[in-house]
């Protein structure tokens, strides 16, 4: 690589001495070109250990969670790990069967995807394609306020704000429930739900608008029948993200979701998430080393495969709706 | 959002019929002037398009060809800063006027873009799109085949009509933006550098197709090339930079005329490669 690269410099140098007999120039630009390779060297080494630490970074929470995963497996089957659906490692008649956290999980993220996903689509669309630009430009910035709020706060605001009302509309609703969680969660995700959106409709080409405006359709038909359908791997992506964001959101459910291992699908009762139950055993006094405590690593590697899956599954949408109009 | 002033009506302005009792001028501007903001691109444009022609409008880059074409369907109020001022005669009505709904004029005046710009849909639902917008009620597949013939596609993608417009090449994609535009069944065709984008075969093809087309409808034509206009244009209109910096339409006569012998000496000094 570097023989190539010297080859051709030579040559002028060469021609720049034979017509300048003083030589001082020619001395500057060796040093010169000396101090540019030791720069270019140098930036592409720091660059290089930076991506270098966020690769360590990703394999050792790998390495991690599989060590302790597999020697949870040592102990407790997989498939009942899979399968049953009592989740009672903390209690003196331990059951490990998860899939009542991948209930309240799932449960969980439906609600926050049933109030992000259509708000936030239509905010996009109202962005991208009806809002005059004064109006964008105070509706984005709130936007982006809302998506900086700490989850911790959106966590207290379903507890002390939404949980009243809710049960004030349903008598019935426990103190710890899965509807006042979920909803706050979705209006945490959807400005990113929005946001994305709004990216992938502004991104159909402004030759494919023009070309229904000029066939006679109107602005809501050239939005439905072009920009969204042209847009829709986009918004797809966007709400594949959504559901990981809320699959993985951990706050919100510890704090207004409660921590009772529930099948089921009755929003108005507590219900405990995956994401929940990590931070229970985290911050409880179980003993580190035991089987209780290997269970949050079991769980952890289990949330890591399902949020993998989905941003998998959102590349390879997003790669598709690149190509859709090129 | 569309911020557009008229500033006069075109009440005052008399369309001349001819022998036959019909009006020999289907689209006809009078004291047009547009602005983008504050730049004025167009100035006092006064032009008459005759129907069942083709009008090809030339001149220099930046002289406001493709906003003046822009004009006759509305399309330049998509554009939030655009202002025109003067009247757009159609059919002896100000397209312009409050009474009369972009969407309605659109119908009636299609349009076909610099690049073939079909939807990532099918060639059948591309060209389905305007009459489904529209409300047709008719047999859709007659009418996307009728389209497909009138274009000069039908042959070529009959077999595979389910297939992505987009995976047509640039010709075809062109002859399906135009198939699209005709099953509307507008009554006047504005084309915007039709065959920038295409190699000389493809061109050649369009150019046939636009001389077949003027048997049926009104064609203004919007090109860079003084050989096409030539080639298949009945009357030029030729537009350059006034020193006031706006768009001017300096000479509008029939082609030959315009290409032979034309009167202004900045046509003359365009025509024969002088400037341009």
């Amino acid at each position: 690589m570097n023989n190539w690269r010297s080859a051709p410099r030579a040559q002028p140098t060469a021609d720049a001495a034979a017509h300048q007999p003083d030589g001082f120039e020619l001395a500057s630009s060796r040093r010169d070109s000396l101090r540019r390779k030791l720069v270019e060297r140098s930036v592409h080494v720091v660059l290089f250990l930076c991506a270098v630490i966020s690769i360590l970074t990703t394999t050792g929470i790998v390495i991690t969670l599989l060590g302790e995963t597999i020697q949870f497996f040592g102990e407790v089957p997989i498939v009942d790990f899979l399968t049953g659906t009592r989740w009672t490692p903390l209690f003196a008649s331990k059951s490990f069967g998860v899939l009542p956290l991948v209930n309240g999980t799932i449960v969980v993220a439906l609600v926050a995807i049933v109030v992000a996903v259509p708000i936030g689509l239509l905010t996009a669309i109202f962005l991208s394609e009806f809002a005059p630009a004064r109006l964008r430009s105070v509706v984005k910035p709130i936007l982006e306020v809302l998506a900086g709020i700490p989850t911790v706060v959106y966590g207290y605001f379903a507890l002390q704000f939404v949980t009243p009302i809710l049960r004030g509309i349903f008598p019935q609703t426990q103190i710890f429930n899965v509807a006042s969680a979920g909803i706050v969660m979705g209006f945490m995700i959807l400005p990113m739900m929005a946001s994305i959106s709004e990216d992938a409709l502004r991104a159909v080409p402004r030759d494919l608008r023009e070309g229904a405006f000029a066939l006679g359709a109107t602005r809501f038909e050239v939005v439905s029948r072009v920009v969204v359908p042209g847009a829709l791997s986009g918004i797809l992506a966007a709400v594949i993200l959504s559901i990981s964001r809320a699959i993985g959101e951990t706050m919100i459910v510890a704090i207004a979701a409660g921590l009772q291992p529930q099948m089921g699908f009755d929003l108005l009762r507590s219900m405990e998430t995956m994401t929940a139950y990590i931070v229970q055993v985290s911050l409880g006094d179980t003993p580190q080393g035991g089987i209780e405590f290997r269970t949050i690593f079991a769980v952890g590697t289990l949330l890591f495969v399902m949020t993998l899956v989905m941003n998998l599954l959102s590349d390879l949408l997003v790669r598709r709706y690149r190509e859709a109009y090129e | 959002m569309i911020n557009l002033r008229i500033d006069t009506r075109a009440s005052d302005v008399a369309v001349s019929p001819s022998e036959n009792g019909q009006s020999d001028v289907i689209l006809m501007t009078r004291n047009l002037n547009f602005w983008y903001g504050n730049t004025l691109v167009l100035e006092n444009i006064d032009c008459d398009v005759r129907p069942r022609e083709v009008t090809a409008i030339i001149g220099p880059s930046g002289c406001g060809k493709s906003t003046f074409l822009r004009c006759f369907n509305r399309m330049n109020e998509l554009i939030p800063t655009a202002r025109i001022a003067g009247s757009v005669v159609f059919r002896n009505r100000d397209i312009y006027d409050r009474a009369v709904d972009p969407v309605e004029v659109r119908r009636q005046v299609g349009m076909v873009f610099q690049k073939p710009n079909p939807f990532p849909k099918s060639i059948y639902d591309n060209v389905a799109y305007g009459p489904r917008v529209n409300g047709y009620k008719g047999d859709m597949d007659e009418a996307v085949e009728t389209s497909l013939k009138r274009a000069a596609l039908w042959d070529e993608v009959k077999d595979d009509l389910k297939k992505s417009g987009l995976a047509l090449s640039g010709g075809q994609q062109q002859r399906l933006c135009i198939a699209r535009a005709l099953a509307v069944q507008p009554d006047v065709l504005l084309m915007d550098e039709p065959c920038s984008a295409l190699d000389p075969i493809a061109t050649t093809r369009i150019e046939d197709l636009i001389r077949e087309l003027r048997e049926q409808l009104t064609i203004i034509i919007v090109t860079h090339n003084m050989q096409q206009a030539a080639r298949i244009s009945d009357r030029t209109a030729f537009f350059t930079v006034a020193e006031s910096g706006a768009g001017t339409l300096v000479e509008f006569n029939d082609t030959q005329q315009l290409f032979t012998t034309p009167s202004d000496e900045r046509t003359e000094a365009y025509i024969t490669g002088r400037f341009g």
